[in-house]
C-alpha cells in the first residue's frame, strides 16, 4: 500500500465523502481508486441505513440536522449524502422563513433521492418542492398578479448564471410558474406534523404565449426546465458548481458571469460530459473524481464546516457503529462556525472557500476541534495508539509528529509546521508506546499533539 | 462633557435583503402611493406625519426614529441609489460593499477606511464586525478586521482548562501561524486571521468585564450586536468603525406582518443604543450609518414587493444635522425607471463621501472611485 495511494483515496473520501475511519481508508485503498469511484456513483449498490433505527434514537422532528450528520458519517455511499449537501448549498433554502420543519427536511430528503439522477429531474422536483415554493414565494405567484421571485433565482442562481438571460425571460419565466404552489397540510393537532403537498392551480396558471430563451408558445413550467437543461449554459453553469465544490474553491457566484473559472478546460470536461449525458449528474460526478484534475487538487479547498465537523468525528471515531445520543450538538457545532444546515443565510447560500474563515469563524472551528480530539479514550485515538504501539518503539520525535500526521490525514503540512510541531515533542524526548507505565503521560502527549495538528492552518483545507 | 476630544467612530447597519424605503418614510399624501400599493400600502391615517414636510410620515413601527427624528439626531437620505441599480441581491450588495458597479471587486470600501485609519494595521480591533460571516465591505488583503461571533467567549482552545497547557498551545499555534512565505493569498489570510484572533482575543476579554449599564436593550438580533458594539466601544480599544447586520427585509411576500416587526427591532434597538452611550458620555464620537441594498418596486405583488430601487438611507448621532436630505424620489409614472420603479436622487458613493470626508476626515476619492456629490448632514 504506498503512501501515494493513500493519500489520494484520503483525498477522494473527504471531496467525495465525509473522511474516513484509518480503518475504512484501508480498505477503501485494498479495493482500488476507479473502483471505489464505480461504487460511489452507484448508490444503488449500498445497503442504506435503517430508517426505524434512526427514527427510534432521533425521532421524527427537530433532530434532523444532527440525523442527517449521522447518515454522513455512516451512509454505505456518502456520495450521496455528499450530493444532498452540494444541492443544499446551491438551492440554499431557509427554514427561518416557513419555520416548518418537515417540509425543510423533506426538501433534503428530496435532494438526497433525486440529486445523484438527471438534470431535469432533479429541477422538476426543485420546483414542486413546497419549501422551495414557500422560501421564494411562488405560491404568491398568480395569473395577473405574477411574483418573480423563483423565476429569477431558478435562472440566476438554480441552472443558468447572470448574462444568459434577459429581464423578460424572468418575467415570462416566472409567468410559466404561474399556479406552481403547494396545498395547506392538515393541522398539526392531534394528528402532529403533515407536510404539504405540491398543488397546480389550473385557475391560477396564466396560459397566454410566453417567450422564453427564443422559444414561443404557451409554456409551462416543465417546458421552462426543459428548455433551460438544453443550454449550454446550463452544463456549464452546473459544471463550475460541481468543480467548485468537489475540486477547488471558484469565487463566490455572483462574480462568475465575469471571471473566467479558473481551469476552463476541467469545466469543458465536465461541461461536455453534462451534455454528452443529458444532464446526468452520476454520470459527470465520474468523470471528475477519475479527471487527473481532481486528482491534482489535494488540500486546495478550504473545508466547509460540515467538512471539517465531520472530518473530525471520522478522526475521533465516534458514532460510527450504530445510533447514540449526542448527535444534536454537532448541529450547533457547525453553525457557530458558520454552516447551519437547513438554514443558509440567503438564497445565495453559504459563501465559500476564504469565506467560510474569519476571526470569529476561525476560533470556532479550532476550539471545536480541539476540544473534540482531547479525550484519549475515544475509539479513533485508541486505534492511533494500538498502531503507535506497532509502529517501531521508541518512537522519535520526527516519528512521532510523522505518524500522528499520517494518522490524522495523512495530512500535508509546510516544513516550518512541522518544525515547530517536532520541537513541542522534543520536550519529552523519546516516546515508548509499549511502556506501560508511561501510558497516562503518552496517551496526554498524543492528545496534545493531535490538538495541534487540528489547530494548525493546514488542517483548514481539505 | 469629556474635554479631550475624542476620534470619530463610525457604526454601520446594514439591512439585508433590501428595506422597503417606501413604506418606512411614507409618501402618504400620494394617490399614486395609495393606488400602486393595495396590499401592503400604510393608510394615511396610520403614518405619523413629518412636521418638517406634509407629503411625509413615518410607519408606525418605526415610531423610535421618528423620536429621534424629531430631536434632529436622524439626516434621512432620500432616494439614495446608482445609475442602473442592479436587482440581485448578491450584486447589490457588493457593489454597496466595493463601489464598483460595473465590474467585481475583492476590496471593501470598509477595508479601505481601515487602511486609511491604520496604515500599519497596528490595532486588530480597529474595525470590528459583529454577527457570523465577514461582510465583503470589509474584506481588505492584509487589512484585520476583527469578527465576532460571541463577544463572551472569544478567544483560542478555550477548552483546555489547564492555563499552562493552554499557553505552550498557543505559544505553538503563534508559531505555525506566524511563517507566511508565499505559500498561497488563502493559507496568507489565515495566517493573519489566526495571528489576529490572539492579539484581538486578549484585548476584547476585557470589554465584558468594564461594562455596565442601566439601559435595558430589547430582545432582538440587531439589538445584542448594537449591545455588542456599545459594550467595546465603551471599553475604548481604539476601535474606529464597527459593522452589524440586520437581516430578513427581502419581503416578496407576507410584508405586512413582516416588515412592520423588522422596523419595529431594528428602531428600539437603535434607541436603546444612543440612550446607553449618552448615559455613560460616549455618543459625541459616534455616527451611525443604516442602508440597505435597495428599495423595492413601486407596485406591490399580491403580498409583497419584488426587488425594486430608490432606497433610502439614515445617518444617526448626537453632532448630525437631522432632516430630509436629497430629494424623495418622484412618483410621478412619467420618471418611473423601466416603468415600474423609482428614480434614484443621490448616489451612494457621495453618502459614503460624505462620512468619510466629513466625519472620518478621510479622503474619500479613491476609497469610492471617484468624487460625488455629498451633502452636509453633521453640526
Amino acid at each position: 500500500m504506498s503512501q501515494n495511494d493513500v493519500a489520494l483515496m484520503a483525498h477522494l473520501m473527504r471531496r467525495a465523502g465525509f473522511g474516513t475511519t484509518r480503518t475504512e481508508l484501508e480498505a477503501y485503498v485494498e479495493k482500488g481508486y476507479e473502483n471505489v469511484v464505480d461504487d460511489l456513483v452507484h448508490p444503488e449498490r449500498g445497503t442504506p441505513i435503517d430508517e426505524d433505527i434512526l427514527e427510534r434514537y432521533f425521532g421524527s422532528e427537530g433532530g434532523y440536522v444532527g440525523t442527517w450528520i449521522y447518515r454522513m458519517l455512516n451512509s454505505r455511499c456518502p456520495l450521496q449524502e455528499k450530493m444532498a449537501l452540494f444541492w443544499h448549498h446551491v438551492f440554499a433554502t431557509g427554514l427561518g422563513k416557513n419555520q416548518h420543519i418537515l417540509a425543510s427536511t423533506n426538501q433534503i430528503d428530496m435532494l438526497r433521492r433525486v440529486g445523484m439522477g438527471k438534470m431535469r429531474d432533479i429541477l422538476l422536483e426543485l420546483s414542486k418542492d413546497p419549501a422551495m415554493i414557500f422560501w421564494l414565494d411562488n405560491n404568491e405567484n398568480r395569473k395577473g398578479e405574477p411574483n418573480e421571485n423563483y423565476g429569477r433565482e431558478l435562472l440566476e442562481l438554480f441552472s443558468l448564471g447572470v448574462g444568459n438571460y434577459t429581464e423578460d425571460d424572468i418575467k415570462n419565466c416566472a409567468l410559466a410558474f404561474t399556479g406552481w404552489t403547494f396545498g395547506q397540510p392538515i393541522p398539526l393537532y392531534p394528528h402532529g406534523y403533515y407536510a404539504p403537498p405540491f398543488l397546480f392551480v389550473e385557475e391560477e396558471h396564466d396560459n397566454s404565449e410566453k417567450t422564453f430563451l427564443g422559444h414561443t408558445g404557451n409554456l409551462n413550467g416543465d417546458d421552462i426546465i426543459n428548455i433551460i437543461v438544453e443550454q449550454p449554459a446550463c452544463a456549464r453553469f452546473i459544471s463550475r458548481h460541481l468543480y467548485n465544490f468537489f475540486v477547488a474553491d471558484e469565487p463566490q457566484v455572483p462574480s462568475w458571469n465575469v471571471t473566467p473559472p479558473q481551469d476552463p478546460d476541467a469545466i469543458e470536461t465536465l461541461a461536455n460530459a453534462f451534455i454528452a449525458s443529458d444532464g446526468d449528474i452520476s454520470h459527470v460526478l465520474g468523470i471528475l473524481f477519475n479527471a487527473d484534475f481532481f486528482k491534482e487538487a489535494q488540500f486546495k479547498k478550504v473545508k466547509s464546516p460540515t467538512e471539517l465537523a465531520t472530518g473530525i468525528l471520522k478522526l475521533i471515531g465516534t458514532f460510527q457503529s450504530g445510533p447514540e445520543p449526542g448527535m444534536n450538538q454537532y448541529a450547533s457545532a457547525t453553525q457557530l462556525m458558520g454552516q447551519k444546515l437547513l438554514d443558509p443565510p440567503t438564497v445565495e447560500g453559504w459563501h465559500t472557500g476564504k469565506e467560510w474563515i474569519d476571526g470569529g469563524l476561525l476560533t470556532a472551528r479550532v476550539n471545536f476541534a480541539v476540544r473534540e480530539v482531547s479525550d484519549a479514550s475515544k475509539p479513533g485515538i485508541q486505534s492511533i495508539i494500538v498502531r503507535l504501539k506497532d509502529n517501531g518503539n521508541p518512537l522519535s520525535p520526527e516519528a512521532f509528529v510523522e505518524s500522528c500526521l499520517e494518522f490524522a490525514g495523512p495530512l500535508l503540512i509546510g516544513d516550518t509546521t512541522r518544525q515547530y510541531l517536532t520541537e513541542f515533542a522534543e520536550a519529552n524526548g523519546e516516546i515508548n508506546f509499549e511502556d506501560d507505565d508511561a501510558a497516562e503521560e503518552n496517551q496526554a502527549l498524543l492528545v496534545s499533539m493531535l490538538q495541534l495538528i487540528v489547530a494548525s492552518r493546514e488542517y483548514q483545507f481539505g | 462633557m469629556s474635554t479631550t476630544k475624542k476620534a470619530p467612530v463610525l457604526v454601520v447597519v446594514q439591512l439585508t435583503g433590501g428595506n422597503d424605503f417606501m413604506n418606512t418614510l411614507i409618501p402618504y399624501t400620494s394617490g399614486i402611493y395609495h393606488d400602486s400599493r393595495p396590499v401592503v400600502g400604510i393608510k394615511a391615517e396610520d403614518v405619523i406625519p413629518l412636521e418638517v414636510d406634509d407629503t411625509l410620515g413615518w410607519n408606525p413601527h418605526a415610531a423610535p426614529l421618528k423620536e429621534m427624528f424629531d430631536a434632529g439626531d436622524v439626516a434621512v437620505v432620500q432616494g439614495i441609489g446608482y445609475p442602473d441599480s442592479n436587482r440581485s441581491h448578491f450584486r447589490a450588495m457588493d457593489i454597496w460593499h466595493t463601489c464598483e458597479p460595473l465590474k467585481i471587486g475583492d476590496e471593501g470600501w470598509v477595508g479601505r477606511l481601515v487602511r486609511e485609519l491604520d496604515p500599519q494595521s497596528q490595532n486588530v480591533l480597529t474595525c470590528v464586525s459583529f454577527g457570523q460571516g465577514l461582510p465583503r465591505a470589509c474584506a481588505l488583503s492584509g487589512i484585520p478586521v476583527t469578527s465576532v461571533g460571541d463577544l463572551d467567549n472569544y478567544g483560542l482552545m478555550t477548552s483546555i482548562g489547564d492555563e499552562g497547557q493552554r499557553t505552550k498551545a498557543l505559544d505553538v499555534f503563534k508559531k505555525m501561524y506566524s511563517t507566511t512565505v508565499g505559500t498561497g493569498i488563502v493559507m496568507d489570510y489565515l495566517s493573519q486571521t489566526g495571528l489576529d484572533v490572539i492579539k484581538g482575543a486578549d484585548e476584547l476579554k476585557k470589554a465584558p468585564e468594564m461594562y455596565t449599564s442601566e439601559v435595558e436593550y430589547p430582545q432582538s438580533s440587531i439589538a445584542k450586536s448594537l449591545r455588542d458594539v456599545a459594550r467595546v466601544h465603551l471599553a475604548d480599544l481604539g476601535t474606529r468603525v464597527f459593522y452589524t447586520q440586520h437581516g430578513g427585509y427581502d419581503n416578496h411576500a407576507n410584508e405586512v406582518p413582516a416588515h412592520p416587526r423588522l422596523l419595529k427591532d431594528l428602531t428600539e434597538a437603535i434607541q436603546a443604543f444612543f440612550t446607553d452611550l449618552r448615559a455613560q458620555n460616549a455618543s459625541e464620537e459616534i455616527v451611525m450609518y443604516v442602508f440597505t441594498e435597495f428599495g423595492r418596486r413601486i407596485r406591490d405583488n399580491a403580498s409583497g414587493t419584488d426587488h425594486g430601487t430608490g432606497g433610502g438611507a439614515f445617518i444617526i448621532g448626537d453632532r448630525v444635522k437631522g432632516g430630509l436630505y436629497s430629494e424623495y424620489p418622484s412618483l410621478d409614472p412619467a420618471r418611473w425607471v423601466h416603468g415600474e420603479d423609482l428614480e434614484h436622487t443621490i448616489d451612494f458613493r457621495g453618502i459614503y463621501g460624505t462620512l468619510l470626508e466629513q466625519w472620518m476626515g478621510v479622503d474619500p476619492t479613491h476609497i469610492v472611485g471617484g468624487n460625488f456629490e455629498q451633502i452636509h448632514p453633521f453640526s
